[in-house]
């Protein structure tokens, strides 16, 4: 684990310098161009706004802590929890074959609960109905772990969300939640990460906020962090009263934000600062 | 390490007021009314001028004004990390008259239609606001024309 640790204190340490934020500056902005009708032309990755040294720690599986929680989350998929002695691998077998793809079409449509779930919310449907185990609290170690892990099965697999049929009223409320303006601050996720992505915002580069890292390894908190806790945070620092984590505000918002970066190759686990 | 600029958003404003001594003109729950004229507030909000060196100060905490946080000003070089999203405020005093200013900076909204920039003495009409700044300005009275006297400074 050693090298893990020593890359990781490079980077929280270059993070604080401001070199680093005109490396990030020069470097140019690799994406993808954009299906017809969609917002951006080019849809871009959080990880193309990051600093070099930040990037680099993403790209080196030995040296990205978010494998931590993968590696955790392994061990965990084998281990029987719950009344009925069942583990993850007790039904699902392989997860490289079992989940490969699942994490990148998060957000589905559930047919029994009538609304869509995200991977949390699965993993604990799946604990509590299928091996009648306690449910992992939002946040905990264990959930984002799990999260993190599965989502890790579709590694480089597109975001391939569907929109369409039950889904697209919890599209509808998305996107409108995406354009509302809250806070003390006014600020709708759009005023900063639709019209002005790119832009130098204090001591940090205005991302697309996309999601197709999460869970992320952020270096501030030093711990892999969920998504609903990225969208706590982006509500809060506008002084606005945020949605709660797993709500069906932040479920819709989920997928409307899913599509926006629909096609970005999925990178689980991301490094950000 | 760092925090991000928005984290930087997220403090208490009594944690660092400028002039936090100062009993708010208004009372919290009372929602502010602005006397526009002509796209401006020809009035001052307080009975006394504003002070420039207070304003800078406003200008540059991040749980205040934080205007750095969108802005570039030459004459504050030394500190960190201007942002991009507003224009350069060098030379804003020539741009505009006092009266324009004070309208910037409480309802920037009336000036600038959809415009990204906060308003700073502005307390109802906000959608989820966090129950310890309902009914609460970003800045006092004396804070906006703390900041006016200093953009004064910027021809
Ligand atoms: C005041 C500006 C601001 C607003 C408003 C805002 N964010 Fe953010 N957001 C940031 C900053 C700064 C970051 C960190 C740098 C980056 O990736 O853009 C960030 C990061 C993110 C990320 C992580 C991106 C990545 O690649 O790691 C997501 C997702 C996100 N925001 C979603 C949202 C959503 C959804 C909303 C609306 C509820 C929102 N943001 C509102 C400033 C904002
Ligand atoms: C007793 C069998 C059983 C166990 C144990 C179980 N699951 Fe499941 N899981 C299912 C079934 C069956 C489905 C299909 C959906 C349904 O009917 O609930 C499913 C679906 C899923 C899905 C969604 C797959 C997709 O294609 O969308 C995920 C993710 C998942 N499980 C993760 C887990 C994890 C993680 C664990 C361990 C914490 C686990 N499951 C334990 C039976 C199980
Ligand atoms: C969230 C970003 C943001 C913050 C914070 C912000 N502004 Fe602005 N400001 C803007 C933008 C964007 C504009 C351009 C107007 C528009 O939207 O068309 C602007 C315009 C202005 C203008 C007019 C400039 C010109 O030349 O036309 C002034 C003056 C100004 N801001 C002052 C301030 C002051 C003083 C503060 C702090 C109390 C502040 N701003 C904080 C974003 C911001």
């Amino acid at each position: 684990m050693a090298p893990r640790y020593v890359g990781l204190a490079a980077a929280i340490a270059l993070a604080a310098s401001v070199a680093t934020a005109a490396l990030a500056q020069d470097a140019e902005r690799k994406g993808i161009p954009a299906p017809p009708g969609h917002v951006f032309n080019t849809i871009i990755s959080g990880y193309q706004f990051r600093s070099k040294e930040t990037r680099a720690l993403q790209d080196d599986d030995l040296e990205n802590p978010g494998f931590l929680a993968v590696e955790r989350a392994a061990d965990a998929w084998k281990k029987a929890e719950g009344s009925e002695g069942k583990s993850c691998m007790s039904c699902h077998g392989q997860p490289e074959t079992s989940m490969k793809g699942v994490g990148a079409t998060m957000p589905k449509w559930d047919d029994k609960l009538k609304k869509p779930v995200n991977l949390e919310q699965r993993i604990n449907i799946c604990r509590v109905e299928h091996m009648k185990a306690e449910p992992w609290k939002f946040k905990s170690r264990e959930l984002t772990d799990m999260t993190t892990f599965v989502k890790y099965q579709s590694h480089g697999m597109p975001v391939a969300v569907k929109t369409d049929g039950p889904m697209s009223p919890w599209f509808e409320r998305g996107k409108q939640t995406y354009y509302t303006r809250y806070g003390q601050l006014d600020l709708a996720c759009a005023s900063c990460h639709e019209r002005n992505n790119g832009k130098f915002m204090r001591a940090d580069f205005l991302s697309q906020g996309q999601t197709n890292g999460f869970p992320t390894y952020r270096l501030r908190d030093q711990r892999v962090v969920p998504l609903h806790e990225r969208f706590e945070g982006c509500m809060f620092d506008v002084r606005a009263e945020p949605f709660k984590p797993l709500s069906d505000e932040f479920l819709a918002l989920e997928l409307y934000v899913a599509w926006r970066g629909i096609g970005l190759p999925v990178e689980t686990p991301s490094v950000r600062n | 390490m760092r925090r991000s600029l928005v984290a930087a958003f997220a403090l208490c404003l009594s944690a660092g007021g400028v002039r936090a001594q100062e009993p708010a003109k208004l009372p919290a729950a009372e929602p502010i009314k602005l006397d526009v004229v002509n796209d401006s507030l020809p009035k001052s909000l307080t009975a006394t001028p504003g002070n420039a060196e207070a304003g800078k100060k406003v200008f540059l905490t991040r749980t205040l004004g934080n205007c750095l946080a969108c802005h570039q000003v030459t004459s504050l070089k030394s500190e960190e990390f201007h942002g991009e999203f507003g224009p350069s405020l060098d030379g804003v005093a020539g741009r505009y008259t006092e009266a324009q200013l004070r309208l910037i900076v409480a309802d920037p909204k009336r000036v600038f239609t959809d415009t990204v920039m906060p308003a700073f003495f502005k307390n109802d009409g906000l959608s989820r606001v966090r129950p310890e700044f309902v009914g609460k300005s970003i800045l006092t009275a004396a804070q906006v024309e703390d900041v006016i006297a200093f953009l004064k400074t910027l021809n």
